[in-house]
């Protein structure tokens, strides 16, 4: 089967484990995943359905070649994870289990122009005691030598939108009835976000 | 389209009493011990309900050996076994943080008469 596939998140609640504590989870709605395409060293998964007046004739024809009535909204390549499945095949939340480690990545929230204190957690200056540096950046490198700025510097811009990949996530619980994966923590994005859910090796260097 | 209302929906209790602030309520919490597991009672005053659906929580607040101790519980939390309503208070606002400032006499709590005829 292929390392992931393709949901939606639906939000952030609670789940109450054995031993009575309490665990943050987010609930994705992920799959079921029609394989459009098997190419090399990756499969192509498919996820939702485009509106008919929206579809090109090509996206159509491709789906059709998958056995879809309709083309999917949202298409992602994934890699293989064991056997590789054949086109038309399905991929459901079957393929994670209570326990496994995941990566998610999706589209994070838009923040707008944000200066240095909430873009990169700059502690910013003292609020009084005649200092007037209280959210601004301070300086930004030495004089004469090098007459220039380091590239990459932090500065102010815009924040969040970007593509994002939380890695070393745990699954607390999988519903296969209905395509629900329970991952311990939050993940990018807003709710009906479009999100990727892959295996992760083990924990990763973050955890 | 799965709602994430409906989802959390299942995760509640269904044996709760109706309980308010001002109630003095007993907490029946599960208590493990190595491998042993039992009852702890803690009982007091509710203090506050705050939150809705499974993340609603309680405020316990108790003097055990003169000094106040608060317990807040996740409402729908397995590990409380029964909750007990002892004795209903009457008071006049939904968040009885100002308890805390008062002690002995003050911090008395008249019951509620029930006026509906049974």
């Amino acid at each position: 089967m292929t390392a992931g596939l393709i949901g939606r998140k639906v939000g952030m609640t609670r789940v109450f484990i054995d031993d009575g504590s309490s665990v943050p989870v987010t609930v994705i709605e992920a799959g079921p995943c029609r394989v459009l395409q098997v190419r090399e060293g990756g499969v192509q998964l498919g996820f939702g359905e485009k509106r008919a007046q929206r579809t090109l004739k090509a996206e159509l024809g491709h789906a059709k070649a998958a056995g879809l009535t309709t083309a999917p909204s949202v298409v992602r390549t994934f890699d293989v994870n064991g056997e590789s499945p054949k086109q038309g095949d399905t991929v459901t939340v079957g393929i994670f289990a209570a326990g496994d480690w995941v990566k998610v990545t999706g589209q994070s929230k838009g923040r707008g122009f944000q200066g240095v204190v909430h873009r990169y957690g700059s502690g910013g200056g003292p609020g009084s005691h005649g200092n007037t540096r209280h959210r601004k950046p301070g300086s930004i490198g030495a004089g004469t030598d090098p007459s220039r700025v380091i590239k990459g510097k932090r500065m102010p811009g815009h924040m969040g939108d970007r593509r994002h990949t939380e890695l070393g996530l745990k699954v607390v619980r999988v519903d296969a009835d209905r395509n629900l994966l329970f991952v311990r923590g939050a993940i990018p994005g807003a709710k009906n976000g479009i999100v990727t859910v892959a295996k992760q090796g083990g924990r990763s260097r973050h955890d | 389209m799965v709602h994430l209302s409906t989802l959390t929906r299942e995760g509640l209790k269904t044996d709760i009493p109706m309980f308010a602030p001002g109630d003095t309520i007993k907490v029946m919490v599960r208590v493990r011990e190595g491998e042993k597991e039992r009852l702890q009672a803690f009982e007091g005053v509710c203090l506050a309900r705050r939150g809705g659906g499974i993340d609603e929580t309680f405020t316990v607040r108790k003097i055990s050996a003169s000094v106040g101790v608060e317990r807040i519980f996740p409402l729908h939390s397995p590990s409380i076994a029964t909750i007990e309503l002892v004795r209903r208070g009457r008071v006049r606002r939904a968040k009885l943080y100002y308890l805390r400032k008062l002690s002995g006499k003050g911090a008395r709590i008249r019951e509620k008469r029930e006026q509906t005829t049974e």
